[in-house]
């Protein structure tokens, strides 16, 4: 027997002799053995003896395995993740959840029925089979009907196998071989070649989307948009200005402003409205080593951090700072003094009014008095002397 | 007249071989196209460009450049979405529904009534792509892990559409895939040019007739249809949950889900009978595509231009029944409105023409179904239209009330739709076969045993 011999391919013209001859090679025990229609022919699985399709049970797995996974994502993203009310509906809105349900279910279920039937069943692609490019396929592809015994099956002997189809009076017998291997170099020049031109293509293309595509006009993330910005000119003005300023006069709301502004010495100030209350001195403390300590450093000594880098800031210990009124001290934080920049912007009043107090704490604790030693030994416990 | 109903009706007229049915199908890919197909052809692509173009000023200047605004935020975009959609019913219901009912008369007209399906949703997934305003970043409106921690809403109707919509188009894909495999099988023994060979090849995977291979694939195609079905039902029931789980008075009703697969199963198959008489005699199609066919489908859209003329109807009955003024209000404002020359548009070209239909004579005119088709499907596009803009134009609110009138964007963007819908099916009716070689083959006479000897179980 040739070796390279797949098997022997009958040929019939009508559905009638088809099934019958299915049925003779069926009975006669052969099991590796095909039909081949253009279109199913009606009642063929039958007379081949073959079993039900397992198909569906595919789909029912996956369907479930979709059904499941919109599920717990839905239930995850909405009642675990972020919960979030939406319409007053509960986190787990299994009505609301019920169409998205439906959809996954039916995507999994179609995509892994196909392709489980394509990959799993049918073993496909197969274009290397050697019933392609044959007579006999060329015919059963229009409008023949053809049985085809695999020379693999157990049962197959050449002249028995030629007596069953003689029986059966087909229109042809052909013998049909396997065709010869092809091999294809891996490292041909030419296919080494397009992967690098693929390659190529591919980094480029990314590289340019990326990199530019997503930063030109209109991809710009919203960057470029026509509407007024503070910093920004705009002709709608006439002195083309984007920001408009209040008009002269106009206070905003809970806004004093402050009336010695401008003023080197004045002889007049403001009246400290704040007492040095435990939360007062803590947001002092706070607001002083933020803002003041880059300068006067943190016990007011003047010896900060940035000493020798800029002209030095006066220590606050000095008679002449004890001696300025709380008023005074927040005219200097609100107005600056020689060096020193206005803090009114960045220091909201209560907190300048905080630091002026805590300013005092560091000044009576520089320059304490034997009556203080007192009083901090009673409230602490200790035996501190002068 | 005396039919007789002991015998069924041949699906296929003229006795025809089965080579011969093959011939007929595949004839014109085995051709090349003539003068009246470049014609065709540069038609529907010059208004592919003119949408193209009006697309991408979209793009760069935005949504702006449409008729849309306060109070009217929801127009062509909605509209063309919401038709487009309908017009791929069809096909699924053909290929899914009458197979399950098993109507053979469907195999003739599957093949296109599918293609046509897949264009028409790739021409309705443009519109709420481009509704975003920034198209490219719908990527947005898929639920992934992301820097925000942010999901996306899981129980707003517009992300059931993203999920339904994107099904369905995959589903009717895969279905239609299925179905062309033992055709390009088929083409590839037939060609005798190498090319077209090697890519039949590919596209039938190395399908081989086999009947054991047949034996899974009519199980997987069964499986297939039993899933299209809810699945077509559910797509349109979603979108008009779009209108319907608002709480503005003209959405907010239940007939809406049935009203929706109603109107787009009968603005569907007005679609197909439009593309249908034209193909059936431009590639001699007539012995497979039948007179027959087209009167079994002007009878359903009868039926269905019936059931959207009850839906008008009980909207009306519903408004006045539910004691709500601001419904009602909408109601009488849609038909004696600012907006009544729609309305009337869609009321005649909906219900009144197809009335025609009860006469067989007409069922089986050509050119009175075509008049009756197109009409039948600019009513459709006016339906969506009046349900859209009408509801939306006068609200609470008289000081805001509004007049949407579409700009030249509008209106191109909407005739680049026509364009890539024509397009894709002009070039499918010469690069694929238009009618399914071997679903037809197995309904031909002769073409199944007639069990002599042996008993039909």
């Amino acid at each position: 027997m040739n070796k390279n011999l797949y098997g022997f391919a009958a040929l019939f013209k009508t559905p009638d002799e088809i099934i019958e001859a299915a049925k003779k090679t069926a009975e006669a025990g052969y099991q590796k053995y095909d039909i081949h229609s253009p279109y199913p022919v009606h009642g063929i699985d039958r007379a081949m003896k073959l079993k039900a399709s397992k198909l569906g049970f595919i789909t029912l797995v996956f369907g479930l395995t979709g059904s499941a996974i919109a599920l717990l994502l839905m239930y995850w993203t909405m009642s675990v993740d972020y919960p979030m009310i939406i319409g007053g509906k509960p986190f787990f809105a299994l009505p609301a959840f019920v169409p998205i349900t439906f959809e996954l279910t039916v995507l999994l279920a179609t995509l892994a029925t196909v392709i489980g039937m394509i990959t799993f069943f049918f073993r496909f692609p197969e274009n290397d089979h050697p019933l392609h490019d044959t007579e006999y396929m060329k015919k059963v592809s229009c409008d023949h009907y053809g049985l085809v015994i695999e020379a693999k099956d157990k049962l197959f002997n050449e002249t028995k196998v030629r007596e069953l189809l003689n029986s059966l009076r087909p229109l042809s017998i052909e013998e049909i071989y396997y065709p010869e291997k092809e091999t294809y170099p891996v490292l041909e020049t030419k296919f080494v070649t397009f992967l690098i031109l693929i390659a190529l293509l591919t980094s480029g293309v990314t590289y340019f989307a990326l990199n530019k595509l997503l930063y030109m006009q209109p991809f710009t993330w919203m960057m470029d948009q026509p509407k007024l910005n503070p910093q920004k000119q705009s002709t709608l003005f006439a002195d083309g200005f984007g920001m408009r300023s209040p008009i002269k006069g106009t206070v905003a709301r809970g806004f004093l402003p402050y009336p010695f502004t401008g003023q080197n010495a004045p002889t007049d100030v403001l009246l400290n409205p704040y007492l040095p209350t435990k939360e007062n001195l803590q947001l002092g403390e706070q607001k002083y080593l933020t803002f003041c300590s880059p300068c006067h450093g943190n016990f007011g000594d003047g010896d900060s951090r940035l000493r020798g880098q800029f002209p030095n800031p006066p220590s606050l210990h000095s008679t002449r700072a004890r001696e300025f009124s709380d008023g005074m001290i927040y005219h200097i934080i609100t107005n600056g003094q020689n060096v020193m920049p206005s803090y009114a912007s960045q220091i909201t009043r209560e907190e300048r009014w905080a630091i002026v107090n805590y300013i005092r704490v560091l000044q009576r604790a520089k320059n304490a008095k034997s009556s203080d030693l007192q009083v901090v030994n009673k409230e602490t416990g200790t035996n501190a002397s002068n | 007249m005396h039919i007789d109903y002991s015998q069924e009706a041949p699906v296929i007229a003229g006795r025809l071989t089965l080579s011969q049915i093959e011939e007929l199908v595949a004839h014109p890919l085995e051709t090349k196209p003539d003068k009246k197909y470049f014609i065709a052809l540069s038609i529907s692509s010059s208004l592919l460009l003119i949408g193209a173009i009006c697309l991408g000023l979209t793009f760069y200047y935005g949504t702006g450049l449409w008729g849309i605004n306060q109070p009217v935020g929801w127009a062509f975009d909605i509209v063309n979405f919401v038709f487009w959609v309908g017009i791929g019913h069809a096909g699924t219901l053909i290929s899914a529904i009458l197979f399950l009912l098993r109507q053979k008369w469907r195999t003739g007209i599957a093949r296109f009534a599918e293609a046509m399906t897949i264009f028409a949703v790739m021409c309705a997934g443009l519109f709420p792509a481009i509704h975003t305003g920034r198209p490219w970043l719908d990527g947005y409106l898929l639920p992934y892990p992301n820097q925000h921690g942010l999901w996306v809403n899981f129980t707003s109707p517009l992300l059931w559409d993203v999920f339904a919509v994107s099904t369905y188009f995959t589903v009717s894909l895969v279905f239609w895939y299925i179905g062309l495999i033992p055709d390009f099988a088929t083409l590839r023994d037939r060609t005798t040019s190498s090319f077209k060979k090697t890519i039949y090849s590919i596209f039938s995977l190395g399908w081989r007739h086999s009947s054991r291979h047949w034996q899974h694939y009519e199980k997987a195609y069964m499986l297939l249809a039993g899933f299209a079905t809810p699945l077509v039902l559910s797509v349109h029931t979603i979108v008009s949950f779009d209108f319907a789980v608002s709480i503005l008075p003209g959405w907010h009703t239940t007939i809406f889900p049935p009203y929706f697969v109603a109107g787009a199963i009968f603005s569907g198959f007005a679609m197909v009978v439009t593309v249908l008489v034209f193909v059936r005699k431009i590639f001699n199609l007539e012995n497979i595509i039948t007179l027959d066919h087209l009167e079994k489908m002007n009878k359903v859209i009868l039926a269905t231009g019936m059931m959207v003329g009850y839906a008008y109807g009980m909207e009306f009955f519903i408004a006045w029944y539910s004691g709500v003024q601001a419904e009602q209000f909408v109601f009488i404002n849609r038909a004696f409105g600012p907006y009544a020359w729609a309305y009337w548009i869609m009321v005649s070209c909906n219900v009144i023409f197809p009335q025609l239909f009860w006469f067989r004579k007409f069922r089986r005119s050509i050119p009175v179904m075509f008049v009756i088709v197109i009409l039948v499907n600019v009513g459709m596009w006016f339906e969506r239209f009046v349900i859209t803009v009408t509801s939306l134009h006068r609200d609470f609110l008289p000081s805001s009330w509004g007049y949407f009138k579409p700009t030249l964007f509008d209106i191109g963007i909407l005739l680049g739709s026509f364009g890539l819908f024509f397009t894709l099916v002009i070039l499918f009716t010469k690069s694929l076969p238009v009618v399914s070689i071997s679903e037809v083959k197995a309904v031909a006479d002769g073409a199944q045993p007639t069990h002599r000897g042996g008993h039909h179980e």
